[in-house]
């Protein structure tokens, strides 16, 4: 799978505030499905498609040696997720703090904006 | 200085950037719809901006085109607005026009690029949509020599910020 495609995985995964507050979870620390169901008001069934989604997208990994399988949060996909979004940040923010300069001075100067030489 | 800006993607298309401005939101339009104020924020370090034509009209078209200070490499987009109603929305389809830079952007098929500015106790609130036409777009303009040109630039930028600041 290349890197498009797992981003579309990861990003899929993540449009679902169910699967996000999963995620929350599992980042303080592994849990079992039962454990994870508990604080949503959803029988373990759902939880479970829920979790596959997330293990599909390599963002959740089940530890199936150990008893009631728990499950773990797998970070690095979660940041090369991020770093992709960064770059677009990156590219905005450059501009718009150049913006942010261009604003504060025709805020000075409420006669209509001229170019300055 | 206002928070930075805050990156999602709502669709394996889409790209929405959402930026908060210390200014009211006419002169956030007008900062975005008079090419001679156009060409002072948008770019990128290192580029001069040699083409800045914009007619702000629904069906009106624009041309922006940057060059490298240092090895005169080109590169720019161009497109057609479709929807003008100030202060407060602006459509267009976006192209990009490789120039001799290249990149992964496909040059056929535009983006559609729509502009939304809200004004709260004198706080502009912007969200920008990216509409790519499929995710290989979408995921190509952050790889493309665009942002390679931005790294580029990246080790001048301490100085251009202080410069400013003088």
């Amino acid at each position: 799978m290349n890197t498009s495609d797992r981003l579309d995985l990861t990003f899929a995964a993540l449009a679902d505030p169910t699967r996000r507050a999963i995620l929350a979870r599992l980042a303080t620390g592994s849990a079992s499905v039962q454990e994870l169901a508990e604080p949503f008001a959803m029988s373990q069934p759902a939880i479970s498609k829920h979790l596959k989604v997330l293990e599909r997208a390599g963002l959740v990994s089940v530890d199936v040696d150990a008893q009631r399988r728990p499950r773990r949060l797998e970070p690095k996909r979660l940041q090369e997720a991020e770093d992709w979004i960064e770059r677009y940040r990156e590219i905005f923010e450059q501009n718009y703090q150049r913006l942010d300069a261009l604003l504060d001075e025709l805020k000075a100067r409420p006669v209509k904006a001229k170019r300055r030489k | 200085m206002p928070k930075p800006a805050e990156v999602t993607s709502p669709s394996d298309r889409e790209v929405r950037v959402t930026r908060r401005f210390n200014a009211p939101r006419q002169l956030v339009w007008d900062a975005h719809t008079k090419p001679e104020l156009v060409a002072r924020w948008q770019g990128y370090d290192g580029w001069d901006m040699p083409v800045c034509d914009m007619d702000v009209r629904v069906g009106g078209k624009y041309r922006w085109q940057w060059k490298n200070r240092e090895d005169g490499t080109q590169f720019g987009f161009f497109g057609t607005f479709s929807e003008v109603d100030a202060p407060s929305r602006l459509t267009h389809a976006q192209y990009f026009d490789p120039g001799n830079l290249g990149g992964d952007m496909p040059v056929d098929e535009p983006c559609i690029v729509s502009l939304e500015l809200n004004e709260r106790d004198g706080v502009t609130t912007l969200v920008c949509n990216l509409a790519f036409a499929s995710k290989e777009a979408r995921d190509g303009a952050v790889s493309t020599g665009m942002t390679d040109g931005m790294e580029y630039s990246y080790t001048r930028l301490d100085d251009l910020c202080a410069r400013k600041a003088a």
